[in-house]
């Protein structure tokens, strides 16, 4: 069980790997596609990539859902629980 | 009147140089990019070609890591060879709308399709990336590249196996001087030095077994010729309206004077044994440039160093440009960077525009007994090429019996 900082911390890795914005901009209240400026396809990649980073499964119908980074913490947490 | 149309600027990533001035000073010299494969692949599906001409600069160590990982390699070749080629041209303001694309390919994103199919069987559906689709789509290195030069005046993609990059050429040609464009970004990328690919031409007899000796396995109109040395890279030249490049004052290499393509029509694979095919395609190119036999100083072969595809190409010469053959430098330029497949007919465009601007014809190595059916006039030292107005030809042949030639004038 990771806890909510080390979610963040590992989706910030995740989207530096894919995007290479900086890690520290990966913040709870950044939109993925308003702030952070990732497109659908990045975004599909990261969640995979999420997946297999905290063994949890993130259904396609949930991710329109997870607007901003804090949506992603808080589904993963959720789904770990 | 039919527009005339230059090349200014010019881009290559290759076995012999990462960038145009180092191939071209190593094409000079007459060095070979093959080297013996350290993958553990090699030994794993016992491949029975241990050897290929990589790339002397990697992509990673020009493209930025997140943007190459949305590209296949070939995809990642060809925009390295595009941006040389833009930056060379000195272009910086264009109607978008003018800018065409023609970047050609045999294979496409062949790294991408089969690293995916790995990953399916292994990890299953979910794993297999989103990027997947764009990145092995054959079209790829077009479209990247149309995206980052902004070109809007269509994007294209020919395919026609060994011939393609050549084929770019002819089509680049062609939109300019019906007006569609006045630049065209043309080129060639290939990235298929895979163990499928490997093992799939070494299955039809066509790759050199010289395991023992990789940097003298390619060795074209050699009596020791046994097959071609799988190479990959790109080339990359902009062809811009003579109008449109004097409006702008640009440095000039040279005109492409003409282009042709023709099919044999003969076999699938097997070329056309009297070259016809070949030969209709040279003179085509020749008729496109209103050009004479004697203009000819210097010809860029195709010659892969395969047993059956060296001779037809000189049948074909010597029928298009009779005795004058005699008089002609020709370089097999294969022989160091290995057969690039759909992005050789670039690369040795860029060598060839290179030979008529510096007046200099590139080396032929490991030509140690020439082929006595094979009496043409062998490049294998740097040459002086004449001083006056001189035409060089690139010719270009794949399987499927294509058959691609340019025609590079000097201004």
């Amino acid at each position: 069980m990771a806890s909510n900082e080390e979610i963040l911390a590992g989706l910030a890795e995740i989207v530096n790997e894919e995007t290479g914005l900086a890690p520290e901009a990966v913040e709870l209240d950044k939109s993925f596609t308003e702030d952070l400026d990732i497109d659908s396809i990045s975004m599909m990649t990261i969640v995979v990539n999420a997946e297999e980073k905290f063994g949890v499964r993130i259904p396609d119908e949930e991710v329109k859902n997870l607007k901003t980074v804090g949506d992603a913490v808080s589904f993963i947490a959720g789904a770990q629980a | 009147m039919t527009r005339k149309v230059v090349i200014t600027g010019l881009g290559a990533t290759t076995p012999i140089g990462g960038d145009v001035p180092t191939m071209w000073n190593n094409a000079l010299k007459g060095v070979s990019g093959a080297r013996t494969l350290e993958d553990d692949w090699v030994a794993k599906y016992e491949l029975p070609v241990h050897f290929a001409a990589r790339c002397s600069t990697p992509a990673l160590d020009v493209l930025s890591r997140v943007e190459a990982k949305r590209m296949d390699p070939s995809t990642q070749f060809g925009v390295i060879a595009a941006r040389e080629a833009w930056a060379d041209s000195g272009i910086t303001e264009i109607d978008q709308d003018r800018l065409a694309v023609a970047f050609a390919t045999g294979i496409g994103g062949v790294w991408t399709l089969l690293d995916a199919w790995d990953t399916l069987k292994e990890k299953g559906p979910r794993r297999v990336l989103p990027m997947t689709v764009p990145m092995l789509m054959p079209n790829g290195v077009a479209a990247a590249v149309s995206l980052d030069l902004g070109a809007r005046a269509g994007a294209h993609t020919p395919v026609s196996a060994c011939a393609s990059g050549t084929e770019a050429m002819h089509l680049g040609l062609e939109l300019i001087r019906s007006g569609k464009a006045d630049v065209v970004m043309c080129g060639g990328a290939e990235a298929a030095i895979h163990p499928m690919p490997l093992a799939a031409f070494a299955s039809m007899q066509a790759l050199s077994r010289r395991n023992d000796a990789p940097e003298r396995a390619s060795r074209p109109y050699d009596t020791a010729r046994d097959g071609f040395v799988m190479g990959e890279g790109a080339g990359a030249l902009v062809l811009e309206a003579e109008e449109h490049a004097l409006a702008r004052g640009a440095r000039i290499y040279a005109e492409l004077a003409g282009t042709s393509v023709t099919a044999d029509a003969y076999h699938i694979t097997a070329p056309d044994p009297e070259g016809l095919g070949a030969t209709r395609a040279l003179k085509a190119a020749m008729f496109d440039g209103r050009i004479q036999p004697e203009d000819v100083v210097h010809v860029n072969a195709h010659a892969t160093s395969t047993p059956v595809g060296d001779k037809p190409e000189y049948t074909a010469l010597r029928a298009a440009l009779g005795t004058h053959v005699d008089n002609v430098a020709v370089s097999a330029t294969k022989s160091q960077m290995g057969h690039l497949l759909g992005a050789s007919g670039a690369v040795e465009a860029v060598l060839t525009v290179l030979a008529v601007h510096e007046r200099k014809a590139p080396v032929t190595i490991n030509l140690e007994n020439q082929d006595p059916e094979i009496p043409l006039d062998v490049v294998t030292s740097a040459r002086d090429l004449p001083a006056g107005n001189i035409v060089a030809l690139s010719n270009s042949f794949g399987f499927g019996g294509h058959n691609a030639v340019v025609a590079i004038r000097s201004v």
